[in-house]
Order: C-alpha cells, then sequence, then structure tokens
C-alpha cells in the first residue's frame, strides 16, 4: 500500500493507506482512548469510545476500525468528539456496577483508567446503582455480569484466539448479557478454563476463582505443614504482577513467599524436570513400540499433557486422540503426588498434615486439581492453587517491600531447578527440554545446537515444527533409533491446537512428538498472569525466561542433582512401578 | 406534485417485458440506465441504487448475490406486503435485472417473520416465472441463469438494517456489522452483495422499460420517481398511497383524508415528528426524508403517549451491541416517563438528555441508534412545553 497524506488534529502527516485512523493517530503520538479493541482480537467496534471526527462525514468514526483514505482530515478532540466520548463513557459507567474497591480489578481496569482520565465525577446518566450478579462458580473462573459492558473481548477470545466459543452475547438492548449456552454456566459446557477471557477482560467481569482465604488459613494453622510450588511463568510475572518491570525476581519471589510463612518454598521446575525424564522415557518406548516391535496399538504422534486447558479440549473436542496424550501428570500435579509422600517422608511429617499450594501462573490449574484422578497419594494431591495475580494481592497484604527483598534459594529435597525446566513456561520450552534430555539419552551425547539453545521451536509463531537426525551411532539399547528423522511440532493457543490436531486426525501429518500448550505464548500467556496481555507483554515475558535457562548452572533435566536423588531412593527407575502410581495417569471423554 | 401510480397502476406491463429488453441490452447499460434514473433506495436510507449495483458488478469475487429486503419492521408502514401481495412478478422480474446487471445467479428474499403467509404467493408466482423461462436456468434462451429463494427473518427489528440482515441470513445473532467492508464488496458468506427494499427492485422494470430519462421527469429534483406511502393512524382512508417523490404531506393527507391534524410521523417511528404547521413540506430526501410510513396524529391524542410508545419500540428492538444505542434508548424513555411523572419540569433539566441524543445520532453503530432519539428530540421540541419554554435546546 501507497502512503497517503492525512491531517490529524491541524498536523498533515503521511501513513500508510488502508491503516486504520486509530494505528495512524498512535504513530502521530496521539492517544485515542479504546475499550472493546485489543490487539490479539478481531475488531468489534462496539464501545465507540475511539470516536473521532471526519471531516465531511455526517456521524462520527469510530478510530478503531475505520481505514485512512487520502487527505483524510480527522479531529480527534473536538468539542462534538470530547461531548461524545465523555457521553459513552458516562453511559458505560452508568451500566456498571461502579464499587471498586470491592472489584478484583481495582487499579487495574480500563474502564476506571478512563473515568479517572476524563475527570468524570458526576454521572447525570446514573440511574439505581446496580448490584453485583456472581452468576456462576466453575473451579477456576467467576464472572460477574454486573461488571461487564459487553465490549465482546472476551467473546472474541474464546471464540478467535482459542476456538472454544462456549460464551456469546445473549438477549438485547439493556437486558443483553454474555452467558453460556442454555444459561448453563462455565462449569457445564465445554470450556477449557484456560482462564484467556479474564486476562482480556477490560473491567472485572471475569476473574479467578480465588482462593486466598484457604491459603492464609492453612497457613495460619500450626498443625498443618504448608508447601508451595512455583510454576515456571511465575518467576517472570509476580514483578510485574506487582507493578514493577517485566524480569526474572525468582530470588525476591522466594523471599517473598518465604515472607508469607508458608513452611517449604519448593518449586515446580523440579517436576518439570522429571515430567521431562518420564515423558522422554514414555516417547522413546512408544518409537520402539511402533519401529521395532510394530505396535499397532501405540498412538503416535505423542502430545504433552502439561497444560490443563488443553487436556480439558481434547477430551471434548478429539476423545478419539486421547490415546495420543503422553500418560505423564503434569508438573503440578506430580509435585502434589509427591509432595505427600516422598517428601513426607524426607521431612518426617504425617501426609495427611501435609497442604501443597501451588502458585500457577493458570485458572485451569485450578480446574486440574479437583480432578478425581489426582489423588493417587492418598489425599489431594495438590490442596490449593493461587494464580500469579493471587500471590501479587498476598505480598501486597503482607506489606513485604518485594523491590527491596534479598535474593533467596528454594527448600531442599524438592527446590533444585535447571534451565531445562524454567523454559516450561514458554511455547516450545517443554519440547527443548524434551529433546536435550531425550537425544542424550538415545545418543549418548548433547544435542547438537549451539548452546543447547534449540532455536526453531521457540518463538511465537502459532504452529513451529523441526526435525532431528538422529546420528548412525546411538547409545547401547537406542540402536533402533539410528538415522531415524524425529519430527516434532510445537503449538500454543488453542485455535492454532484445533488446526494441528484436524490434521493429526486426518492423517495428514506425521510428527512423533507436539508439545500443546493452551494459552497464547505458552504459560508466559497463561490465564492467571498479569493483566494486561498483549504481544508486546508476551515476549517480555519470553525474554526474561530465555535469560533465566542462559544464568543456570544446570540445563538439561537429567541433570538435576535432586532428580537423580528422587529416582535413587525413591523411584527407583523412569517408568518404573512407582511412577505409575504416582505420576501417571489418563484421561476421559467428555461431551 | 400528485398522486400517481405507475408500481400500483391498474394497468401493467407484461411480465419478463423489462427482463426481455435487459437481456439484450449490456450489463452495463443495465446498471447506466439504473444510475440515471437517479432512484434512490426506497428502504429509507436513500443511497443510489445504480451506484450500488456499479459497485458490486464491479466487485471482485465469485457467487455474488442479490438480497431483498422484505423485512419490512418500521412501525406503521406496510407497503411491502401490498407489493409481496400483489406485484411479487415485478419484484422478481427486478431482481432478475438485478442479477443479470451485477452477474449474480443467486437471490434471496429476506421475508419479515409476521409475513409467513405471503411465502406461498410468492412462491407461485416463481413457479410460473420458471415455466416461462424468466427465472431458473438460461433464462430466454440466455446462458444467464438466476433463481431466488425465501428466507425467513425471526422478528427482530434491527435485521432491517442491511448488514444485520446479512448477518441473520448467515445463521448469526442478528448485528450490524462495521463498514468498511461494505456489502457491495464483502457481504453474504463474504460475497460481494446488493441489498435492496422491496419497492426498489418492483421499481426496476418500470426504470429499463421507460427509460431513465422518462422516471428523472417523476419527482423532484434528485428525488427522482413516486414512491409508496402506508397511511395509518387518525385518517379516513387509511392504507398504501402511491404519489410523486415531492409531494407535500398536506397533499397526501388531502387525499387520505385528514381533518384533524396535530402531528405527523413521517418514515416511521425511526422518522421525523412534524407539527400541524409543517405540512407544506415535501417528502423527498433533501427536506422530509421518505421511510415508508406516515401516521397520523389528531388534537385527542397525548405526544407523550406516541414518544412513550416509540421508546418503548427501540429499548425493546435494540441489538444491544453498541453502547450509545443499547444504553441511550432506556435512558430516553426513562426521560420522557420522568417528564411524565413530572420528574423533569424544565428545559435546563433536560439539557443532558438533549446531548445523549445527540451523541446517538453521531456515535451509535447502525441506523437505528441513529436515528431512534428523532422522535425524542422532535416531540419534546415542538410539542411539549416547559415554564422555561418549549422542550427543545
Amino acid at each position: 500500500m501507497p502512503n497517503v497524506s492525512v491531517t490529524i488534529n491541524g498536523v498533515t502527516t503521511s501513513v500508510r493507506e488502508g491503516v486504520t485512523i486509530l494505528d495512524s493517530c498512535k504513530t502521530a503520538g496521539v492517544e485515542i482512548p479504546t475499550l472493546c479493541y485489543h490487539p490479539d482480537l478481531s475488531l468489534a467496534g462496539n464501545c465507540r469510545m475511539c470516536l473521532v471526527e471526519v471531516e465531511g462525514w455526517k456521524t462520527l468514526a469510530i478510530a478503531c476500525v475505520t481505514p485512512v483514505t487520502p487527505n483524510m482530515v480527522i479531529n480527534t478532540h473536538s468539542k462534538k468528539v470530547r461531548h461524545a466520548r465523555r457521553t459513552v463513557l458516562k453511559l458505560l459507567l452508568a451500566a456498571h456496577n461502579v464499587n471498586c474497591p470491592e472489584c478484583e480489578r481495582n487499579k487495574n481496569c480500563e474502564l476506571q483508567e478512563l473515568a479517572e482520565k476524563h475527570n468524570i465525577t458526576f454521572n447525570e446518566y446514573q440511574t439505581s446503582p446496580k448490584p453485583s450478579s456472581i452468576e456462576e462458580v466453575s473451579p477456576g473462573i467467576m464472572r460477574d455480569n454486573s461488571r461487564c459492558i459487553m465490549c465482546t473481548r472476551c467473546v472474541r477470545t474464546c471464540e478467535e484466539l482459542q476456538s472454544v466459543a462456549v460464551i456469546r452475547p445473549v438477549g438485547r438492548s439493556a437486558s443483553v448479557n454474555i452467558s453460556t449456552f442454555m444459561d448453563l454456566g462455565l462449569n457445564n459446557v465445554p470450556c477449557t478454563q484456560c482462564g484467556q477471557c479474564i486476562n482480556r477482560c477490560p473491567t472485572g467481569a471475569l476473574f479467578e476463582t480465588s482462593e486466598i482465604r484457604q491459603v492464609w488459613e492453612a497457613i495460619e494453622d500450626p498443625e498443618k505443614f504448608v508447601v508451595v510450588q512455583t510454576a515456571p511463568a511465575i518467576r517472570v510475572g509476580i514483578a510485574e504482577a506487582l507493578g514493577l518491570p517485566t524480569d526474572r525476581t525468582t530470588g525476591k519471589m522466594v523471599a517473598a513467599i518465604r515472607g508469607l510463612g508458608f513452611d517449604r518454598v519448593l518449586d515446580t521446575d523440579f517436576t518439570a524436570d522429571l515430567t521431562i525424564i518420564e515423558e522422554g522415557h514414555e516417547l522413546i518406548s512408544r518409537l520402539k513400540k511402533v519401529l521395532v516391535d510394530g505396535d499397532t496399538d501405540t498412538a503416535l504422534p505423542m502430545t504433552t499433557s502439561c497444560s490443563p486447558g488443553w487436556i480439558k479440549f481434547i477430551e471434548h473436542k478429539y476423545p478419539d486422540l486421547l490415546p495420543n496424550v503422553s500418560s505423564c501428570k503434569s508438573p503440578q500435579q506430580m509435585f502434589g503426588a509427591l509432595s505427600k509422600t516422598y517428601l513426607a517422608g524426607k521431612e518426617g511429617v504425617d501426609p495427611s498434615k501435609v497442604i501443597c499450594v501451588s502458585i500457577m501462573p493458570c485458572t485451569a490449574k485450578k480446574y486440574e486439581k479437583e480432578r478425581p484422578e489426582m489423588r493417587d497419594s492418598g489425599y489431594k494431591d495438590v490442596d490449593y492453587v493461587l494464580t500469579t495475580r493471587e500471590l501479587a494481592s498476598m505480598i501486597q497484604e503482607a506489606g513485604i517491600d518485594f523491590d527491596n527483598l534479598h535474593d533467596e534459594k528454594y527448600d531442599r529435597w524438592m527446590g533444585d531447578s535447571t534451565g531445562a525446566a524454567v523454559i516450561f513456561g514458554a511455547t516450545g520450552g517443554v519440547m527443548e527440554a524434551a529433546l536435550r534430555t531425550a537425544y542424550e539419552i538415545v545418543t549418548g551425547q548433547e544435542i547438537p545446537f549451539e548452546g543447547l539453545n534449540i532455536i526453531p521451536v521457540r518463538g511465537m509463531e502459532g504452529i513451529k515444527d523441526a526435525a532431528i537426525t538422529m546420528p548412525d551411532k546411538m547409545a547401547s539399547g537406542f540402536e533402533f533409533l539410528a538415522g531415524v528423522t524425529l519430527k516434532v511440532a510445537v503449538v500454543h493457543g488453542l485455535a492454532n491446537t484445533r488446526k494441528l490436531m484436524d490434521k493429526v486426525r486426518a492423517g495428514e501429518v506425521d510428527y512423533h512428538f507436539i508439545e500443546i500448550m493452551a494459552c497464547p505464548g505458552g504459560c508466559l500467556g497463561g490465564g492467571g498472569q498479569p493483566i494486561p496481555t498483549n504481544p508486546t507483554v508476551r515476549k517480555k515475558r519470553s525474554d526474561a525466561i530465555y535469560e533465566e535457562d542462559a544464568v543456570l548452572h544446570f540445563r538439561k533435566s537429567h541433570a538435576n542433582p535432586e532428580i537423580q536423588l528422587l529416582y535413587a531412593e525413591f523411584l527407583k527407575e523412569p517408568l518404573g512401578h512407582k511412577s505409575h502410581e504416582l505420576l501417571h495417569t489418563h484421561y476421559t471423554k467428555r461431551d | 406534485m400528485s398522486e400517481k401510480r405507475i408500481l400500483t397502476a391498474a394497468e401493467q406491463p407484461e411480465a419478463g417485458a423489462a427482463l426481455k429488453k435487459s437481456l439484450e441490452m449490456t450489463k452495463a447499460d443495465v446498471v447506466f440506465e439504473v444510475r440515471e434514473s437517479n432512484m434512490r433506495g426506497r428502504g429509507g436510507a436513500g443511497f443510489p441504487t445504480g451506484v450500488k449495483w456499479n459497485l458490486a458488478g464491479a466487485a471482485s469475487g465469485a457467487n455474488k448475490m442479490v438480497i431483498c429486503n422484505a423485512d419490512e419492521g418500521e412501525p406503521g408502514t406496510f407497503k411491502d406486503k401490498l407489493l409481496l401481495e400483489k406485484y411479487a412478478s415485478k419484484l422478481l422480474e427486478g431482481m432478475t435485472i438485478g442479477g443479470y446487471a451485477i452477474g449474480s445467479s443467486q437471490g434471496i428474499i429476506y421475508l419479515r417473520a409476521e409475513y409467513p403467509y405471503l411465502v406461498p404467493g410468492i412462491m407461485k408466482v416463481r413457479e410460473e416465472l420458471i415455466s416461462k423461462n424468466f427465472l431458473g436456468e438460461g433464462i430466454l434462451g440466455t446462458d444467464f441463469s438466476f433463481d431466488v429463494e425465501i428466507r425467513m427473518g425471526a422478528g427482530a427489528y434491527v435485521c432491517g438494517e442491511e448488514t444485520s440482515l446479512i448477518e441473520s441470513l448467515e445463521g448469526k445473532r442478528g448485528e450490524p456489522r462495521n463498514k468498511p467492508p461494505f456489502p457491495v464488496n464483502s457481504g453474504y458468506l463474504s460475497r460481494p452483495t446488493i441489498v435492496n427494499n422491496v419497492e426498489t427492485f418492483v421499481s426496476v422494470p418500470y426504470i429499463i422499460l421507460n427509460g431513465s430519462e422518462w422516471y428523472q421527469d417523476l419527482g423532484i429534483g434528485s428525488c427522482t420517481g413516486t414512491k409508496l406511502f402506508s397511511i395509518s393512524g387518525d385518517v379516513e382512508n387509511p392504507g398504501v398511497y402511491e404519489f410523486q417523490m415531492g409531494s407535500t404531506i398536506g397533499e397526501l393527507l388531502e387525499v387520505a383524508g385528514v381533518k384533524d391534524v396535530q402531528a405527523v410521523q413521517v418514515g416511521g417511528a425511526s422518522g421525523t415528528t412534524i407539527s400541524a404547521g409543517e405540512l407544506d413540506r415535501k417528502l423527498s430526501f433533501e427536506d422530509l426524508p421518505p421511510g415508508g410510513s406516515v401516521i397520523v396524529f389528531n388534537s385527542s391524542r397525548n405526544m407523550m403517549d406516541v414518544l412513550e410508545n416509540f421508546l418503548e419500540f427501540f429499548v425493546h428492538e435494540s441489538c444491544g451491541q453498541c453502547a450509545p444505542c443499547r444504553e441511550g434508548n432506556v435512558r430516553l424513555l426513562d426521560t420522557a416517563r420522568a417528564i411524565r411523572g413530572g420528574k423533569i419540569t424544565s428545559r435546563e433539566e433536560l439539557k443532558p438528555f438533549f446531548m445523549l441524543a445527540e451523541v446517538m445520532k453521531l456515535g451509535s453503530k447502525c441506523g437505528l441508534g441513529q436515528t431512534s432519539p428523532n422522535c425524542f428530540v422532535d416531540i419534546i421540541t415542538k410539542f411539549i412545553d416547559f415554564p422555561d419554554g418549549k422542550g427543545g435546546m
């Protein structure tokens, strides 16, 4: 497209023809307020906050949708525009349950921010205050439609990014609201609990089902031995959730969590490493069954199973492909099972007194811990799940000055971590970690990528793939893989997943191993992570994750000393009897 | 200007005559003729039909669509019902000519949910036209094929708005789309699409048969042709009347037999409310945009009843997508009720609501929200007295 000349607020500038007024104004340094607009989503144009005046037009134009045309004259703060925006904003506020101090999103709300910027101190359109209307409780996600402004960002997220589409506008006029099929509630429709809708809600209409109160009570109960595990993506999210720049802050995070009063601060990274060992062996075993034994019952490609949103998605949408899913539990659930068996033994505490709390970038993890399969320790393997945002809230409530904390280290037995585990937090990370270990197991050599950085599986492209050809000389017992080209794929976001799974189902692809993460960007973009989310934010978190990998002493899961100890003293061998009892499971078809 | 029956004349040109003539012309010439006639869309918005056809004809994209908007939902309008009942042959002929002109072989009539009893009649006419080879495969021995199907609406007023209509046809919730892209480039199933009103299509055969110059001579200025009006309310002879564009309201009311006039609603609930002193205003896009409806209120009517009734309608019919329309109509209705209840007693208190009405007109996504405040502004300004003066600002 050629450049065209447009005049914005009296200043003539040159922009690419066809870009929107919103983008041209952004380039020209003119800010236009938006609400229904989101960089990850299609354009809705329903909130009408971005109205601008275009010379010669009878009505005002919406900047987010309208493309510039040659010699367009745009005014973004004429009297007409100001009045229109203030009126629209007041109408939205009038229909909103304005009870900011009691809202999860207080001080991180786009509507509140606009009200402040526009100095809305009196609203002549306000009628009676709208009462709270918490409609439903699902394990991960709650909704309060009294705070909804009908921007449909959640609807578009669910449909466009996740291809789940379980929420839609229902009814019309002022009684329109976002609802599920037949008002059944998120818990009774094929919602994956991924929480991506929460991350894109401009107000507090969507939020996680909180367990802060239960966690405080456990901490305050002297009878309980409360252990906490932190997922890989938390260490690059927590600072952001506290309003600090995105950075890796593992040491401060450990110090802050210890400061909250947990008995042990441990790391999901530990069981991420464990997952790699178990899953890597499972993959090799499947390959052997198919390539050597000619077993036709063994399903390939094998897919990962760490992402509970993905698990619920496949249970609903591709139940015929469930045999392809790795039998490994997710790192969270492996941790839970071990915390009440192995760790309780190591610490000499009664497993019935152990409370396992996880800090997750995820709302689906709240759902996952409730699954009936997740009780192999004899207890509920994981008791409570907090999101990154909930952890930040607890740190703030406790008055902990996060930024000025000194770095601390995780506690022992299940606190060691490797770079391979850290990168679980980014799309492609599980694949990279698995390849670092699996390649070495079968060849006896390090994977031939400079610095162990397997670049082809990194980055934010929706579907990535790579092929690695095994050398002729293999480690003893793995000769059957000599010269085999291992084909792998990495996918994130459920809409991308659907595209790939359709191909798998149709037999159009011949991958051996697929990493699948329900959320865009992987766990770093999870539904429990700080708000807002957008491509820039996710890129920063991703950069921080790969920096952490680069500086860690151990970068391969099998090098984790505590993992080696766990096998030596407790599990004995990968895919062994104990592993099967505690670390593996199976999933079920759902309607 | 005066009453002039063309579409509703007793003597009708032979079925298929205009189609036959069209097929002897080039597509471009058909579009040219319609464009030169200056006919503007009869649905209410008044977009020049020939321009629309020209854009759709020039648009790239396969499977172009001809859609007839028969979702006649504007309160007080029943002129399309008459055409669908008695002149379906001309409608189908007009759609077929439209199909030829833009290069489409597929037409859809989107029929108002309340008109299901019209389906058999229209389908019978379709069968007759097919039997005469005026519709169907290889029309009149040419390689041009065209057929029409009927799809029923589901009762939402907003689906009379062309992009909502298209969404509804696609099986989605009836809500307006953002424009651009316009339907002529990307409409039904993303195909180039023309959406025209029943009356627009019915007018086409006459333009083709008699030529654009003949059509231009009807009407006034750039408002050419004749126009059907559904006249109802406090009149002696309610019904559908055909007048030349540019006729005055007074001329219409005289023919329909009106003695006592307090107010006239022109163009339906979303149109203009005029007082008895404005009867010499002309029905044209330049003065009083002529939708299809003229409702007369005599001096026994309480205009606040009328206003409340209209606003209740809009509150019910807003699709709820965009903020100004969704929230605005409710508040205008609340305000009307507050005036009646004596809670608002001055012009001063009304200021924010006139501002609201203005913002709805300027900032709503589609014609519904852009026109629903008209009745509020007109009726309060023209008919309601406050101690500090008339209601208007």
